[in-house]
Formats: structure tokens, sequence, C-alpha cells
């Protein structure tokens, strides 16, 4: 077994072991203690997984002549372990340029959180019982990214559901239960329709080898377009595309503070990988026929979402709406099947982890200290905590999609790939999402005006300026990494345009 | 044609072991006269039917009772698969029991001595190789729990359930003797086999009228034995009163039986392109109004009745895909058997650990109760609250309770080799429905304790003798009732063994 290939596993292996670990020690700190640590082994073992690639950071040259074998995904390292023949099922999991940035925001986020709660407890329960579950969700994404067995990844996909759930009942706001439960419902809902669609595709074609599979290798084109409808709408609950967006902002505010990170950073991105490794990748055919749906719709995601900002009047609900927006920019990238749209999805789905995942910490800061986070009574944030709402304004712009911060290229790109692909319909939804990027200036702009400008509300006015270390400390690497994304982004294209080059060649 | 039958003794030792353990309990009770006796003999009778089966069923395929090519008897890898289960089954079961012995209000002899003969017939169930034989077979299986479920003394709700138990169940037994008359006449023949090789010979005897009520009787008949859709309305008013371990076996052992009649007629005797359709519709019938009606449920055990029924549709799903000239093929034939044995071996796994977290939450020899009975059970009992969410969320279907996942998968998957992606739809959307109330249990175990200003005046439930109710069923409940939390260990761990590995279940039962 080579390094690469035991690094997957140990990148698995550790936080499962690590959940069990910490469910067992008895003192909460040192619990929690042991999570962090292991969160942070995990992120170390899943840095190196890079060093098998086939293309520099820098090299945006011809790739290097397709392996014999033709196949559209080439892992860096895998790994391909029986499991269930009788179900078709592998453990087959490997990593490559699509894959590895999420994993290692994943890996990132979740040591984030995990420290945070070295801090910080949220009311509920015990913080033992808090570093578990977010260390089982890790598995389950990292897992759902890792995985190249069809069957595989509906599993992983499934493990992160009810941890995700026990998250929000157990440490959320007020109205946890119901939004806990509406989480759960709506995935549910997605995940059923991807355990039909793979099986859809397995049944037809023999095999749940993604790597074989990808290209739509000899399914029927009735069987391509039914799988990549049940699979596209499997994955539009889960990133979530407008209309089926309506679990995502009462999850998002109530979740506690990691709760939300964890989901806005990472969960969502399940979806949009899924979309373009499964569904484009497995039933190109159906991909092809559906574009111009999924074009309309991830529009209408980006202008309903911004709308909605625009009238929001809670800070977190505002952030959740602002993942509609942001993730109909990821799904338009993904629509026009181009290589550029694909590109400026990777980019916008790791620009989104980060910034939104720093949204997110900050709107906990302020709702902890402030104790509401109505907008109409924060306001003049700068006066009584200017780092916190200088960190603020900073996380805000970058997400609106200043050029040289993290949010700008999948926004551009995207509307840039729409535009390039041509035609009347998508030039209109070009200069559609145009409008929603400058809508999401609008509304990003206007939350800043309320809550960091004017005169100190009564909830803002005992507020100190300090910021806590530990907070410091988890939001440091978010503010770094979207500013090395947004000047340096070839950070993520540069190991991405491999496998989205191959998976285009498949696609035409 | 001789005589005399040579009869094959190897192949008969799993009845002969679980009637002669009946035998021994009766025995017990009458020389020795104490419950722990009585119990331990109970639970070594069967043990030695786990370790008969085992035996007999790991080598070839063992016919007797045969009149030319066909068999009365046939003991091969299912019916060893049947027998070994009823008879875990079976000890779990004792194991639950304890408290409910130990309590006094129910006769241990007698108890034991039912349930040693409802797995006799279990266990000749799943070798069946004629109509009467398997007739007889599950009604031993059923005949000994009218007596269990109204065995409680003093209890209304347990008569009650009783007789509508023994009549609905009456009713379903004359109906497929019936069929299987009706059957004899227009074919001739009662042998699974030959029923099966006469209809592929001879398609014109399919278009008698005959025939087709003969189908549709034997078939209906059995339905009401799984409880499906619509013949389930005795099943949660006979599992509310039953004692708990007997529910327990209701929705395990005896489910486990009508589910092996119906797949041995199903699979053998009857004409798929007949039966299919039929199946189909009770399938979608089944899950759908089995999830619904649980929503509303507020008592446990029925809560948990409702969803048996619900997983009931689930086991018959993949034999709905017969529906279809798809699923007709061979291959797509065996796939669709072996799938909803195995779903019924996953499912009567987690039920059974989800029944033994219920006892092992309740006081001694009280019934179910009230969903609020559980609420902060977490707190008090967390190593069984975790299991009682682990076996509710498995049948949910749902990591951490991989088996669960695993046996929807395998479903799913069948249908989709049958060609019946519409069934697979519905199990789907079905799997969501059955999310919601098992989340609502799972997560009111963990929800804050019910307000202690509740006045005592208006009197506890009949059944809660324990004063205080279930809040004082501390540690020291733990300690008395270690067969209980056995069993709750045993199944918890094989709910995760073969949700880690469900290849173990998967080729049992395609043998």
């Amino acid at each position: 077994m080579s390094l690469g290939e035991f690094l997957l596993v140990v990148v698995l292996a550790l936080p499962a072991v690590g959940a069990a670990v910490v469910a067992v020690v008895r003192n909460d700190r040192a619990a929690r203690v042991v999570g962090t640590a292991v969160a942070a082994l995990t992120l170390l073992a899943a840095l190196p997984l890079v060093a098998g690639r086939e293309t520099g950071w820098f090299a945006y040259a011809p790739l290097p002549a397709a392996p014999a074998s033709g196949a559209a995904v080439r892992p860096w390292h895998r790994v391909d372990l029986p499991w269930v023949p009788g179900l078709d099922l592998r453990f087959h999991l490997g990593v490559d340029g699509i894959s590895w940035p999420l994993v290692v925001l994943t890996a990132l986020l979740t040591l984030l959180c995990c420290g945070y709660t070295l801090w910080k407890v949220p009311d509920g329960g015990s913080g033992r019982a808090l570093v578990a579950l977010l260390l089982v969700v890790e598995v389950g994404i990292l897992g759902t990214f890792l995985a190249l067995d069809l069957v595989l990844f509906f599993v992983f996909f499934e493990v992160v559901l009810l941890p995700m759930y026990a998250v929000i009942a157990g440490w959320g706001g007020p109205d946890r239960r119901r939004a806990a439960r509406k989480f759960a419902l709506y995935t549910l809902f997605g995940s059923v329709l991807l355990l039909v669609g793979v099986f859809v595709v397995v049944a037809a074609a023999g095999t749940g080898d993604v790597v074989a599979l990808t290209g739509g290798a000899g399914l029927s084109r009735g069987t391509q377009l039914a799988a990549f409808t049940l699979l596209a709408i499997a994955f539009a609950v889960k990133s979530p595309l407008w209309p089926l967006h309506s679990w995502l902002p009462d999850a998002h505010t109530q979740a506690p503070t990691v709760g939300s990170v964890i989901l806005a950073g990472v969960l969502l991105k399940m979806g949009t990988y899924g979309l373009i490794r499964i569904a484009v990748g497995v039933a190109p055919e159906g991909a092809r026929w559906a574009a111009p749906v999924l074009g309309v719709l991830a529009v209408a995601a980006i202008l309903v979402g911004s709308l909605v900002c625009l009238a929001q009047t809670e800070l977190k609900r505002l952030i959740a709406y602002s993942s509609v927006g942001h993730m109909g920019f990821v799904l338009l990238g993904v629509a026009t099947l181009t290589a550029t749209g694909l590109q400026a999805a990777l980019i916008g789905n790791v620009a989104h982890g980060i910034i939104t995942g720093l949204l997110f910490f900050l709107a906990g800061a302020v709702k902890d200290r402030a104790h509401t986070g109505d907008l109409a009574d924060l306001g003049g944030l700068r006066e009584t905590a200017p780092r916190l709402a200088g960190l603020l304004g900073f996380a805000a712009v970058a997400s609106l999609g200043l050029p040289g911060l993290a949010g700008f290229w999948g926004e551009a790109f995207a509307v840039v790939a729409a535009v390039r692909v041509g035609g009347p319909l998508w030039l209109t939804l070009a200069a559609l999402a145009a409008v929603g990027g400058a809508l999401t200036a609008a509304y990003f702009l206007r939350l800043l005006r309320q809550v960091t400008h004017g005169r100190p509300s009564p909830a803002v006015e005992p507020l100190t300026p300090g910021v806590a270390r530990a907070e410091l400390a988890a939001w440091a690497p978010l503010v770094l990494l979207a500013l090395a994304v947004g000047l340096a982004p070839t950070l993520v294209l540069g190991v991405a345009e491999a496998p989205v080059e191959a998976l285009v060649e498949v696609l035409r | 044609m001789s005589v005399v039958q040579s009869v094959d003794n190897v192949a008969l030792l799993p009845a002969y072991l679980a009637a002669g353990t009946a035998v021994l309990v009766l025995l017990a009770d009458l020389l020795v006269a104490r419950t722990r006796v009585t119990v331990a003999a109970a639970a070594l009778g069967a043990t030695a039917t786990v370790v008969g089966a085992v035996l007999v069923g790991a080598a070839e395929e063992r016919r007797t009772f045969c009149v030319g090519p066909d068999c009365s008897y046939v003991f091969g890898g299912r019916a060893a698969l049947v027998a070994v289960v009823v008879a875990l089954l079976t000890l779990g079961v004792l194991g639950l029991s304890g408290p409910l012995l130990r309590a006094g209000t129910t006769p241990a002899g007698e108890y034991c001595f039912l349930l040693a003969a409802s797995m006799t017939g279990g266990v000749v169930l799943g070798a069946a190789g004629d109509l009467i034989t398997l007739i007889v077979a599950l009604e031993t299986l059923t005949l000994p729990l009218y007596v269990l479920v109204g065995l409680r003394r003093g209890s209304l709700a347990s008569v009650e359930a009783a007789v509508t138990f023994f009549v609905v169940s009456v009713v379903a037994t004359t109906l497929t003797l019936l069929g299987a008359a009706l059957l004899y006449a227009a074919t001739g023949a009662l042998h699974l086999g030959r029923l099966g090789a006469l209809f592929a010979e001879r398609p014109e005897l399919l278009d008698l009228p005959l025939t087709t009520a003969a189908v549709a009787l034997i078939v209906l008949g059995l339905a009401f034995k799984v409880a499906a859709v619509p013949f389930h309305a005795w099943a949660p008013a006979t599992y509310d009163g039953a004692p708990l371990p007997v529910a327990a076996y209701l929705s395990t052992a005896s489910k486990l039986g009508g589910v092996v009649a119906l797949l041995a007629v199903v699979q053998h005797a009857l004409p798929a392109g007949v039966t299919g359709p039929v199946l189909a519709l009770l399938a979608v019938l089944t899950m759908t109004v089995g999830n619904l009606v649980a929503l509303r449920q507020r008592r446990t055990v029925r809560l948990l009745a409702w969803s048996s029924v619900a997983q009931a549709g689930y086991i018959l799903a993949p034999l709905g895909a017969l529906a279809l000239a798809a699923g007709r093929a061979d291959d797509a034939r065996a796939a669709a058997y072996a799938a909803a044995v195995a779903y019924a071996v996953f499912f009567v796994v987690l039920e059974l650990g989800a029944f033994a977290a219920v006892v092992a939450l309740r006081p001694a020899g009280a019934d179910g109760g009230t969903l609020d009975d559980l609420r902060g059970a977490a707190r008090r009992r967390p190593a069984v609250a975790v299991a009682l969410a682990l076996a509710l969320v498995g049948l949910a279907g749902l990591p951490p309770g991989l088996a669960g996942l695993f046996a929807k998968v395998t479903v799913v998957r069948s249908l989709l080799d049958g060609g019946a992606a519409w069934l697979a739809l519905v199990v789907a959307v079905n799997a969501v429905i059955g999310l919601a109330y098992y989340l609502r249990v799972a997560a009111l175990l963990w929800s804050a304790a019910p307000a202690p200003a509740v006045p005592a005046a208006d009197g506890p439930a009949p059944n809660d003798h324990v004063p205080g109710g279930p809040g004082s069923a501390g540690p020291a409940l733990a300690i008395r009732a270690w067969p209980v939390a056995a069993v709750l260990v045993a199944a918890t761990v094989a709910a995760l063994v073969i949700g880690v590995a469900p290849q173990l279940v998967l080729d049992l039962a395609a043998r």
C-alpha cells in the first residue's frame, strides 16, 4: 500500500475513530481537546494527498497525454476493496483535482469548528457530544468527496444526515426542532431519489464504478435521462437549488454557529460536487438535455436569493439566503457544461465555503455578544467593536465578489461561461445573473450599513472591542484563504484543470 | 409406489429439537415447578434447535416424506435460515420475558411451553413442501399466540387483543385452506413444486375461474398473517394489548412466518403473472397506509405496530416486481425472493432491538405505555436510549443504522433490476414519511423530561405497578433484568455486524 492509499484511508478512519474516542472520554474538556487534535491530524493527512498529481500549480500548459485507458476520471491515489458484492458496493476511494480542494476545505472547517468549541460550547448539550457529532459529519462529507463508487457515495451521503440533524436539534436556537426536522426530511427526500438514481445506473450498467461509468459508457439515452433527472433533483435539494431550498434558511438560522459553518461551508458542496462528479459525469447526455432547465433554475435562484436577502431583517437568515444566490452561480457554471463553467463552479464552491464559513462565525459572534440577530436592533457595530465590524465588512465584501477576493472568480466566470455558450437563452441568463451579482452587492452593502454604520443601538452599546484569541484563531485561516484564493485562484484551478478538461472531453 | 415411506430423521432433527423443547418445558414445569428452571429449559431447547438447524442446514438439501419427486418436507438453505432465525427470536423473546415472568402475573410454565410450541411451527414452516404442511405449520406458529396474547392476568386490553387476533387469524386460515382446497380441485396437486410445474405446463389451467379464486384466497389469507393493508386492522390492537415480549414475538417471528409462507407459495406454486400485480398493490398500500397512520400514533407499541405494518410493505415490495415481464426473468425473480428474505432478516433484528429497548425502559410487566413515557429516557438510561435510537434509525433506513440502510438498498436494487422503477420510487418516498415518526420518537428520548408537576391523582396506567412510574426504573432494574440487557446487547451487536457486513445476510437469503 503506497503512502497515498494509506493517507486516503487515514483521512476517513481518523475522524471515525476520533468520534468514538471522544464519545467515550468522560471528561468534557479533555474530549474536546482530543476531538480538535483528531481534526488537526485529519487536515494534516488530507494536505499531502496532492503530492500525486500530474500537473503543477502553475501549469496552464496542455495536458499530459491521456492515459491509454482514456478514463475521464484519473484519481491521484485510489483504494479499491470489495465490501458488499451482492449490492455492487465496493470500498472505492480516490482523490483528484475536483475533490481535493473540497476535502481540504472540509478538514479545515471541521478543525476550526472543533477548535471553536474548545472556547465556547453552545447551549443545549455537552461539548463532548457536539465534537463527536462534528467528527461523524466530517467522515460523511469526506467520504462523499472521496467515493469513486456510486453506492458508496450514496452511503456516505446518508451518513451526514442524522448527525447534522442532531447538531441542529441539540444545540440550535429556539425553533431548532422544527428546523432540524425540516432539514432531515428534505434532505432525506433528496437522498432517496439519489438511491433510486444510483440503482437506475447500476442496474443498467452492472457496475457502480464511477471511473468506468464517467462519460455515460454504454447507458442508453432513456436511462441517462431518467438517471440525470433523479440525480439532479437529489443534488438540487442538497445544494440547494431554487425552488427546493426552503429547508436551508431555517436550518442555517437555527443551527449553532459551528453547525451553520459546516452546513454552509461544506455540506452544501456535497450537492454541487455530486452534480459535477456523479450526475454530469455518469449521464452526460441527460446533462446536455437538462442544461437549459438547470441554467434557468440557477439564475432564478440567484435572483430570488438576492431579492429575498434585500428584504431580510435577521442577520443569520440573510447570510443563509445569500447561500441560495451563491449556489445559484455555482449551478449556472455547471449548467453551461463547459470547462470555464465547471472551473467557475469549483472555485465558486470553495470560495463560498471559505467566505460563508467566515460570515457565519462572525454572525454567531455578533449574536452572542448583542443577544439579538435582528438587523433593526443592530447598528453602529464599528463604534463599539471595530475589529468585529472590520472583519464583517471584509467577509461581506468578499462575498459580494470584489475582484481580488475569493468570491470574485466563481461568479464572474460563471457569467463569462454562460456568455461563451452563446445563443439568446444563455445570453439572457448571463445578463440576469450579472444583475443578480449587482443585487448581491446591494444587499451586502445594506447589511453593512445597518450593522456597522450609524450610532450604536442599545443592543450594541455595551459591546467591548476585544476579540477572544480563540475566535481569532478560528477566523484568521479563513480570512487568509479568502485573500489567497482571491489573489492566486490557481490554488484551486491549478489542480482542478486537468480533471475538468478530462470531464469536458467526454461531455462533447 | 412403496407403501412404507422412508423417513429422513436427520432432516427432521431441527423440528424434533423444537418439539422436544416444548415437551422438556412441560416436564420441567411439572417436576421442578420453578420459573428459573422452566425458562432455562426453554432457552436450552431453543439453543439446541439453533445448533441443530445450523448443522443440518450446512450440509446438502435434505428431502423427506416424498411421493415420487414431490416432497412435503424440504430442509434446504432457506429452511435452515428460517429455523435459525425463529429459534433465535424465541430465545430473545424468552430473555425479554424475564421481568414479566418474575412479576408473577403470568404463569411461566404455560408461557414457555406455548412459546416453544410456536417455535416448532416456525421451524417446520420453512421446510414445508406442500400447502397442507405449510398451513398446519403456520397455524402451529400462530395458535399458541392466541393464548399468549391473552395471558396477562387481569388485563382487559389483553383479552380483547386475544379475541381480535383469534377471530381474524382463524378467518384468514380458513380462507387459505379454502384456497388450497379449490386449488386441489382445479389441479389435483398440493405440492408446491408440482403446482408450479403444472401451471407452467398447462397455462390453460390459469383461465379457470376456480384457479383464480383459489390463488386469490391463498394470497389474501396469507396477507392477513403478515398484516398487509387492507388486512392489517388486527395488528395494532393486538400488539398493544399483548404483553410486551409477546408483541415483540408477534412482530418478528410471527411476521417472518407469514412472509415465509407467502414467499413459498409465490415462489414455487402460484404463477407470478397472477400474483405479481396483487402483491405490488398490497405492497404499495401496506407501506403507505402503515407509515401515514404511524405518524399519528401516541402509544409506543401502536407506533411500532404500525411501523411494522409499513415494514411488511417493504418486504412485499420486491415481490411486486413480478408484476412486470422484466421482473419475471429468472435472475430478477431470484433476486426479488432473496431481497424479500434479506429485508425480513434485517427487519426482525432491528425490530427485536427496538422492542428489547422498550422493555428495558419500561417497568417490569408493564405495557408499552405512551410515547411521553419515553421522554427524556436518554438522561436516565443513556445506553438503552442509544440502542433504541439505533434500532429506530435502522428501521428508518439511515446510517448509523447501516443494517436498515442496506435493507432498503437491497429492496430498491431488486426492484430496479426487475424494471419496477415506479415501485422503487414509492419505497423511496415512504422511507421519507417513515423517518418523520422514527425521528420523533428518537428525538423524544433526548428531550427534556416532563414537568414533575403532573398530579398522580388521576392514577397511573393500570399496568404501571411500580410506584413513581418509569422514572424509578433506575439502575436497580438494569441489574435485575440482565436477560433483557443481554438480548438488547445481542440484537444491537447483530444489527451492527450485519450493518457492516450485509453480505452475510444476502448470501444466506440467496441460498
